[in-house]
């Protein structure tokens, strides 16, 4: 498979890869580990004019701790986060959903930035940042602004990101005391995306019920979205059986989710329920310690 | 426009002039000859085409020439040295690792990434670290005992293949 053909360009700043943005602007796209789409360009469902290839910025490249906060720069692989040590203590749902993707291969190119960006309906980063409410930098010429996550996943492969802008950083928190969380994912027995993937995030309230509850959940519509509904309904309650059941009835519409070869929507919808059921006790067990 | 591009590849550095859309498996097996490395899907299902960039496995299907500049390529004609096979290709050897050898390069430098990170995987790790390759005569299991066997001989342990007698005052 031979993609169109193309000019490339390696930007060594995120200036550089600006201008460049700004020069060419439609005609050109950001490569960063290339392994969403490359696959696309060789298909030829992706014909840009232009690669601005991202790849070797350095200052996109870090994990670093700030204000309670992880910030982990676009370029950081998924590899560089499932063996991340300070990820591993601070905010151990990342890795264990990193571990998740794909193959080592792939996980030693793949970007967190390429992924959030592409937003590819069934990928494993969306669920676990809008669980995690993390923060998105975005650069674009009239400088750094931060998208809220929950804000982010617009539609299929649409984000919140402006023309000229480039997805620079994602911060996630720190994982506050009694406080879990939980990635799990039913893969697609093939291609290993996810059919349909949940994240929860619990937080204790000194009387042991829940304080705080996020669901994030990927695979199962055009964009990744927040369970909010059952999140309100799971606050001020311990997590158990009939509170599950209760809260979780009737979480999502199968109207509102995919159907395709690998599921239909109504099967979809069960798979949130189960996997969302089985995310929450994890993340309560993890947040009692 | 074509790009000059400097990669070194098994030690031996080239320069070369590519079109930016040239894949890395085709500047190793097309322009520099070297046919070890297989192309088996040809979309970053298979692992046939995996080979070690600036020392981690990747899919050279997957990646362009251009974006390897300056960038240090091991594929499965740089391992072993002087005559002597890796333990990896000595594992495979031993333990009937392959029947066509069609997915063997790629999965031998998948495994050599692994034991580089794990010098002493558990099978269920060794399984795990091979979700990226494909082999579809053997089944797995010859080759998860061949990576045991080069895991066990990289650690320097005396191993002894199956089917042969432990040497006399073996422990």
């Amino acid at each position: 498979m031979i993609p169109q053909t193309f000019e490339y360009k390696k930007a060594q700043t995120i200036d550089e890869a600006l201008a460049l943005l700004r020069e060419h602007g439609d005609e050109a796209k950001v490569l960063a580990g290339g392994h969403s789409l490359i696959p696309l360009m060789k298909l030829r469902l992706s014909t840009p004019e232009l690669l601005i290839d991202i790849g070797g910025i350095q200052e996109l490249s870090e994990i670093r701790e700030q204000d309670g906060r992880i910030e982990l720069g676009a370029l950081v692989t998924h590899r560089t986060i499932e063996f991340s040590e300070l990820l591993k203590q601070k905010c151990p749902v990342l890795p264990e959903a990193a571990a998740q993707i794909g193959d080592p291969q792939v996980r030693n190119k793949g970007t967190i930035g390429g992924s959030l960006a592409h937003a590819d309906p069934a990928a494993d980063y969306p669920a676990v940042v809008l669980a995690l409410d993390a923060e998105i930098e975005a650069t674009g010429p009239d400088g750094r602004r931060t998208i809220p996550v929950r804000d982010f996943f617009q539609g299929l492969f649409t984000t919140a990101l402006r023309p000229g802008e480039l997805l620079t950083r994602v911060r996630v928190p720190v994982m506050p005391p009694r406080s879990g969380a939980a990635y799990l994912k039913f893969p697609n027995p093939a291609s290993r995306y996810a059919v349909v993937g949940v994240a929860a995030f619990v937080k204790l309230a000194p009387d042991d019920t829940c304080a705080e509850v996020r669901i994030g959940i990927t695979g199962a519509a055009a964009a990744a979205f927040r369970a909010t509904e059952a999140e309100k309904r799971l606050v001020g309650k311990t997590i158990d059986d009939r509170t599950l059941t209760a809260a979780l009835e009737d979480m999502v519409d199968p109207d509102d989710l995919l159907s395709d070869l690998a599921a239909t929507a109504e099967y979809r919808a069960h798979l949130c329920h189960v996997l969302t059921r089985r995310a929450l006790r994890q993340a309560f067990e993890r947040a009692h310690g | 426009m074509r790009h000059t591009i400097q990669v070194t590849v098994n030690g031996q550095t080239h320069r070369v002039e590519v079109e930016p859309r040239l894949l890395l498996v085709e500047l190793i097996r097309d322009v520099l000859g070297l046919t070890g490395t297989h192309v088996g899907c040809d979309t970053s299902q298979c692992g046939a085409c995996t080979v070690h960039v600036n020392g981690e496995a990747v899919k050279s299907c997957t990646m362009f020439a251009v974006q390897a500049d300056g960038c240090e390529i091991t594929t499965v004609e740089g391992l072993a040295t002087d005559e002597q096979l890796h333990p990896l290709q000595e594992g495979f050897w031993q333990e009937h690792g392959l029947q066509c050898g069609f997915c063997t390069p790629g999965i031998i430098m998948a495994a050599a990434d692994l034991l580089k990170r794990n010098p002493d995987p558990s099978e269920e790790e060794i399984r795990r670290a091979l979700e990226g390759n494909f082999c579809r005569c053997t089944g797995y299991h010859n080759i998860v005992r061949a990576i045991r066997y080069a895991a066990a001989r990289m650690r320097g342990e005396a191993v002894v293949p199956r089917g042969e007698a432990a040497p006399t005052g073996a422990s």
